[in-house]
């Protein structure tokens, strides 16, 4: 897993100007450095799937057919057909190479291949984790900011209240219960939000479409919102917390800079750095949200594809679009890492 | 162990107690946590699997609250008051089982990675990064749905996927205990790595783990209820099957809201209770913290 390290060394080397700057070369090698270790993961991830998806109990050409009467003629045949009478080693070389070539193989449940299923249900998915996360981010950051610089006002309390409540909410229940209330409606409080899919059956075209989609993502993005918002309050707060009492800040008051002067240009900046590795860090459990939430407002996303996969049981699908999530986490933390690292010059120099 | 060191740990004990006494949410946490507990644990007493027989059910079916069913009865007319008891010993022990395996994982990870150094805590830290940065649910949906979801899948499945924060926390304190001099000079009397890591590093990292482990159960029992209500467990009656149940059987349509309403509050009381106290501990034996509060 070396290789594209060693690779990209000598290019480092040969950049001249570079190392008259020592910052930016060393975040170009620190870049490298993190993308070799995301490679290394993402090939574990690799080994990892083909391993635990042939821990399968039983035999896998069985489980795939789904107890379909099948003479043994056909099942040799399907089984020579998946490469499944080969020596492990080649199967695993064959599905490094599937793989890389985007082959995600054939769902059993859709009769389609998974990639061509993977590259419909990932506009919904981005679309509402999209704009649950900004949505989730901007909130977060902006009472996290205003509970940490008022820290024990009322404000300060109730909100770190509320996310203490809403961080041990299941995300699943949360979204029952909204569905119920606005969705469904309860007692005096009518049906307010359309709660399954994305879209009505008898949906206008143009802008009318768009109010459509977006009257159908209230309910789902609003439970994504609730249960992520809370621990980006958290972090914001308290890395706020820590910049107050910094002399710069003392410095910054002394100059006589109004109050939010302060905070604006000279605290929340630098407390804004872990809130910002944050989102990306935690991009999994967004990922996790998603899962449950669309397949509670059956929204048509690659987390209700899983869920599908799942409940089939289709292990091909599962496997398929395990990787994908997997992958992009990985490359997401990667992200961050090097995102981090431009950003605060304290760990640059460090 | 002499009597003396008894006498000190009595006494670091009880000034442990004093300090966590002054934490009243991390008091009241443990005040319900202990209910729970013990009520779980008396269930049989009262009680039997029968009560979530839907062929004996004793009511009416979507029945509201009332005084012979207090949180009404859910589709085919079972008491939900005593399923979500009965099922509380289903998702209480779930939940701890699988915290007591993360933690024992992260633990044995966390000391071996600091204590030994060199290359075994390079493969063993980048195992943990590894783990580190998988989809946690997704990986333990993936796990449960491939092995089966019995119980014991279930809490592997968790363990499995949650032990690494552990991991990197004790490593960090086994690190800080073993720069300590009294190290060294336990290794020059000619400690060997047994010695010194069960009987400087452990003790040094015991208090931690107590509050990890009681955030994990937390953690733990929501994971648990995710996975119920995905439905990759076995139908043994948790409160995450019950949640599940609901939503399959459209009590929201039912306008059956005490089938949805009390499942979760019950989750929801017991996490609180365990995240609490975990603060609470974690506030108490943090020096750090402490001075901030």
């Amino acid at each position: 897993m070396t290789t594209p390290l060693e690779s990209a060394e000598p290019a480092v080397q040969a950049a001249g100007p570079a190392d008259e700057r020592p910052t930016s070369r060393g975040t170009l090698q620190y870049a490298l450095s993190k993308a070799g270790g995301a490679l290394f993961s993402i090939a574990m991830v690799l080994v990892g799937t083909f391993f635990v998806f042939r821990l399968l109990p039983g035999d896998p050409v069985r489980n795939l057919a789904q107890g379909r009467n099948m003479t043994p003629d056909q099942l040799d045949l399907e089984r020579r057909r998946l490469g499944l009478d080969k020596p492990l080693i080649d199967q695993f070389l064959n599905f490094v190479g599937d793989t890389l070539r985007l082959d995600l193989g054939t769902s059993y449940e859709y009769k389609r291949p998974v990639i061509d299923l993977i590259g419909e249900r990932i506009g919904p998915t981005l679309l509402l984790t999209g704009t649950g996360l900004v949505i989730a981010v901007s909130l977060g950051i902006w009472q996290g900011t205003r509970a940490g610089w008022r820290h024990g006002s009322r404000f300060d309390r109730v909100s770190t209240g509320v996310s203490l409540l809403l961080w041990s909410v299941p995300t699943f229940w949360l979204g029952l219960l909204l569905m119920m209330v606005f969705g469904v409606g309860i007692g005096p409080i009518p049906s307010l939000f359309p709660f399954r899919g994305i879209e009505s059956v008898d949906a206008p075209d143009g802008f009318g479409y768009v109010l459509d989609v977006a009257s159908h993502m209230v309910l789902p993005c609003l439970t994504l919102v609730a249960v992520v918002y809370a621990q980006y309050l958290m972090v914001m707060r308290s890395s706020l917390l820590e910049e107050v009492s910094q002399d710069y800040v003392t410095v910054a008051r002394a100059k006589g800079l109004r109050d939010d002067e302060v905070r604006r240009r000279h605290a929340v900046p630098n407390a804004l750095l872990p809130t910002v590795t944050l989102v990306f860090m935690r991009i999994g459990f967004v990922v996790g949200g998603a899962v449950t939430v669309e397949y509670i407002y059956t929204w048509p996303g690659l987390g209700q594809l899983f869920y599908r996969a799942i409940e089939v049981p289709d292990f091909t699908l599962m496997q398929g679009t395990f990787m994908l999530i997997t992958v992009s986490v990985i490359v997401m933390n990667t992200l961050a890492d090097v995102v981090y690292h431009l950003l605060d010059p304290r760990v640059r120099s460090a | 162990m002499t009597s003396v060191a008894m006498a000190r740990r009595r006494l670091a004990l009880s000034r442990f107690w004093a300090e966590f006494r002054h934490h009243r949410a991390g008091v009241a946490g443990l005040v319900i946590l202990l209910a729970a507990v013990l009520l779980a644990l008396v269930a049989p007493l009262f009680i039997d699997e029968s009560v979530t027989n839907v062929v004996e059910a004793p009511g009416e079916k979507w029945d509201g609250p009332s005084l012979s069913f207090p949180f009404g009865t859910d589709e085919s007319g079972r008491s939900i008051l005593l399923m979500i008891w009965w099922g509380s010993r289903t998702s209480l022990l779930i939940g701890f089982l699988a915290a007591v395996l993360s933690i024992v994982i992260g633990l044995v990870v966390g000391v071996a990675a600091g204590h030994f150094r060199g290359w075994t805590n390079g493969v063993l830290m980048r195992v943990t990064d590894w783990f580190l940065v998988l989809p946690s649910l997704v990986t333990a949906l993936v796990l449960a749905a491939i092995l089966g979801g019995s119980t014991f899948t279930v809490i592997m499945a968790i363990a499995v996927t949650s032990w690494p924060s552990t991991a990197r926390l004790i490593r960090a304190q086994t690190l800080a205990v073993e720069a300590r001099p009294y190290i060294e000079r336990s290794k020059a009397l000619g400690a060997g790595h047994w010695h010194i890591t069960t009987r400087h590093v452990l003790p040094n990292v015991a208090p931690l783990l107590l509050a990890s482990t009681t955030l994990e159960v937390a953690s733990a029992i929501v994971t648990e209820s995710t996975l119920a209500f995905l439905g990759v467990t076995s139908n043994k009656t948790s409160w995450g099957t019950m949640l599940r149940a609901s939503y399959d059987f459209g009590a929201a349509d039912q306008g059956a809201w005490w089938y949805i309403l009390i499942p979760g509050l019950a989750i929801l009381v017991v996490v609180m209770a365990f995240t609490l106290v975990g603060r609470a501990l974690e506030a108490v034996l943090n020096p750090r913290l402490r001075r901030a509060a």
